[in-house]
């Protein structure tokens, strides 16, 4: 397997940190974008690329074998550009570049821009068809990869969602993998309000997944949920990551009009100290 | 005179002929595919056996995926299935596909780059006793405005079955328009057929007995005054109105437009300049459709006066193919009297 593993706890919640910090660096420099998805689900992709679980190759992105990442809320683009860098795909510098004309770096994942993307994506609420679809492909040839679906909450109100989930639990697809990311918001308001979710649980159980809830701050426990999927067969699996948006920034946390908006440079400045440090919690090497 | 090169069905013009249709011919179409390449997989929203997908199923069965009515979800999952290398072959009926889906086929088929074959049957007013909900009059519009598409309007099912064949190879996806009813079969087997190219079915009888003497000057003095450009099942109707105008001493071309994207610019081009006016002919609205097409081409390549027959802003209804083709003025009749109307004109 060709992974780039972190054993060490600490050291994930570093790059975790770090990947935040440039989340914010970026979204300054390119002046419009998502902040507070991507802030908040950072521990996600870091669980998946970095601790172990994910089979990838940034040297060979199109290794037959990897496993494949659908990213189906396109908008969290700044958070997967900064973890494709940090897994080697391309430089870290070309972050900078986010959003501007000629970049690499479109606005919303461009597979055909950048290594590492498997679909282009921006459109919500289509993504997990995809997935579903590479998961029937793969099926089909008996290659044993595992599909993971990255996915926002608020597009749960998509009808297209719910037809994915509803194919997958036709197909048991176990080499399917969703993690939902449980803010709570989207750009009207909070998701109960602005069309209500709950019973999330009990709808995928309904329509035959298997559904985990985890703490999505919490790697430990997203590492462990992410390896239990592989051993759970004949359901796909929904890991629902509760998170708080815009976390790490005190004034972007749970505060929705962060949902599409950037920072301007004194806020910029605020976040990265308070991303450094974490309000006190961790203490740089 | 039809086209002697082409080798098309000379019977077809016999009350007696063969009639089958597109659906018909794609479905068989879909089962050679099947049997050429292991990789196409088929895709269908609930309605397998009226667009001839289960000929594909039975022989297929692991190969073949019911959606179950979700035509957003059947594009999403086209699009996965060619992410593994997979040469989805996904149908329904056009209204719904690419009409309830055309966002998923933009994003995750066509800007994404994963090659999917769409099938739209059940396309214009042929489809009939259904009515207005079902038979789509806007679909070449929603389609050929995509990068990375191409669009294709066969006039029968040999046309058809060579259609998704041939959109096997092509480098990027193909949607193919298919209607519902019966037409009489135009070509045959030898018949050739290609993604953007058009053929010139019928041609007047000046041209065809001195073809390179041909000029401008000449075809309003002798021959050919009219080109019609027809597509998909109203081909048959133009043919039919060529052979009687020929009796009057009429001669008009007809030209097989199956070439919707990419445009068949050479040979539009050539018959444009071999005409007085060109009339477009199809089961589509006029906005945005296979004339609309020409129309931008040649308004700026070769201005020529256009007479559209299509759909005039509004929607179809219920009736039988015939009764509605006629009733909406792209049938026989309604050919011969524009194609008079114009030449007292010239």
């Amino acid at each position: 397997m060709k992974t780039k593993k972190i054993d060490n706890l600490k050291k994930l919640e570093q790059v975790s940190q770090e990947i935040r910090e440039e989340i914010i660096k970026m979204l300054l420099e390119a002046k419009s974008g998502h902040c507070a998805g991507p802030l908040g689900a950072v521990e996600q992709y870091v669980a998946l690329y970095f601790g172990g679980i994910l089979k990838y190759d940034a040297q060979n992105p199109d290794w037959p074998e990897r496993d494949r990442v659908v990213v189906s809320n396109g908008h969290y683009a700044p958070l997967l550009y900064a973890v494709l860098a940090q897994a080697g795909y391309f430089k870290k510098e070309e972050l900078r570049t986010l959003r501007k004309l000629n970049s690499r770096l479109q606005g919303h994942p461009h597979r055909l821009s950048l290594p590492g993307i498997e679909t282009s994506s921006g459109p919500v609420g289509e993504g997990l068809a995809q997935a579903v679809g590479m998961a029937i492909g793969l099926k089909m040839d008996g290659i044993k990869s595992q599909v993971y679906c990255l996915m926002g909450d608020g597009e749960h109100d998509c009808g297209n969602t719910w037809e994915a989930v509803m194919l997958a639990g036709k197909h048991q697809l176990d080499n399917l993998t969703v993690i939902i990311d449980r803010n709570n918001i989207q750009i009207d308001g909070f998701t109960e309000k602005v069309m209500p979710l709950e019973p999330l649980k009990e709808k995928y159980e309904a329509f035959n997944w298997k559904v985990l809830e985890v703490d999505g701050h919490n790697l430990e426990e997203l590492i462990r949920a992410l390896n239990k999927t592989k051993s759970i067969f004949v359901k796909p699996v929904a890991i629902i990551a509760h998170t708080i948006p815009g976390k790490g920034v005190n004034f972007m946390e749970w505060e929705y009009e962060w949902h599409g908006k950037v920072p301007n440079s004194q806020e910029a400045e605020e976040a990265l100290k308070q991303l450094r440090t974490l309000k006190g919690k961790i203490e740089l090497e | 005179m039809l086209n002697p090169e082409l080798k098309l069905n000379s019977e077809f013009f016999s009350p007696k002929a063969k009639r089958k249709s597109s659906r018909d011919g794609f479905g068989e179409g879909l089962v050679l595919a099947g049997e050429l390449n292991k990789n196409v997989v088929a895709l269908c929203a609930d309605v397998t056996e009226s667009i001839r997908m289960n000929l594909f199923k039975d022989r297929f069965p692991e190969r073949f995926i019911e959606m179950g009515i979700a035509e957003q979800n059947m594009a999403g999952v086209a699009s996965g299935l060619a992410a593994t290398g997979k040469i989805p072959v996904m149908g329904t009926y056009a209204v719904f596909s690419p009409g309830r889906n055309w966002e998923q086929i933009r994003t995750a088929i066509c800007y994404n780059q994963q090659k999917v074959i769409i099938v739209g049957s059940h396309a214009g007013l042929n489809v009939g006793p259904d009515g207005a909900t079902h038979q789509a009059l806007e679909d070449l519009a929603l389609t050929r405005v995509l990068p990375h598409l191409a669009v294709i309007v066969p006039a029968d099912a040999f046309e058809a079955r060579k259609a998704i064949l041939k959109a096997l190879d092509y480098p990027t996806s193909v949607y193919i328009r298919l209607a519902r009813e019966k037409s009489p079969i135009l070509t045959t087997e030898e018949t050739s057929f290609e993604i953007g190219k058009s053929q010139v079915f019928w041609l007047p009888s000046v041209i065809a007995s001195e073809p390179k003497a041909f000029s401008r000057e000449r075809s309003v003095a002798g021959g050919n005054l009219i080109t019609i450009f027809a597509c998909g099942y109203l081909v048959f109707e133009a043919l039919e109105a060529a052979q009687e105008l020929e009796k009057e001493g009429i001669d008009i071309t007809v030209i097989n437009n199956s070439a919707i994207k990419p445009l068949d610019k050479e040979l539009i081009l050539a018959w444009a300049k071999k005409s007085r006016t060109i009339i477009t002919l199809e089961e589509h609205q006029i906005a945005g459709g296979m004339g609309s097409t020409i129309a931008e081409f040649l308004s700026e390549n070769y201005p020529i006066p256009i007479h559209f027959m299509g759909i005039n802003d509004t929607f179809g209804e219920s009736g039988e193919a015939e009764e509605l083709i006629q009733k909406y003025g792209l049938g026989k009749e309604a050919i011969k009297q524009t194609v008079k109307k114009i030449i007292k004109t010239l």
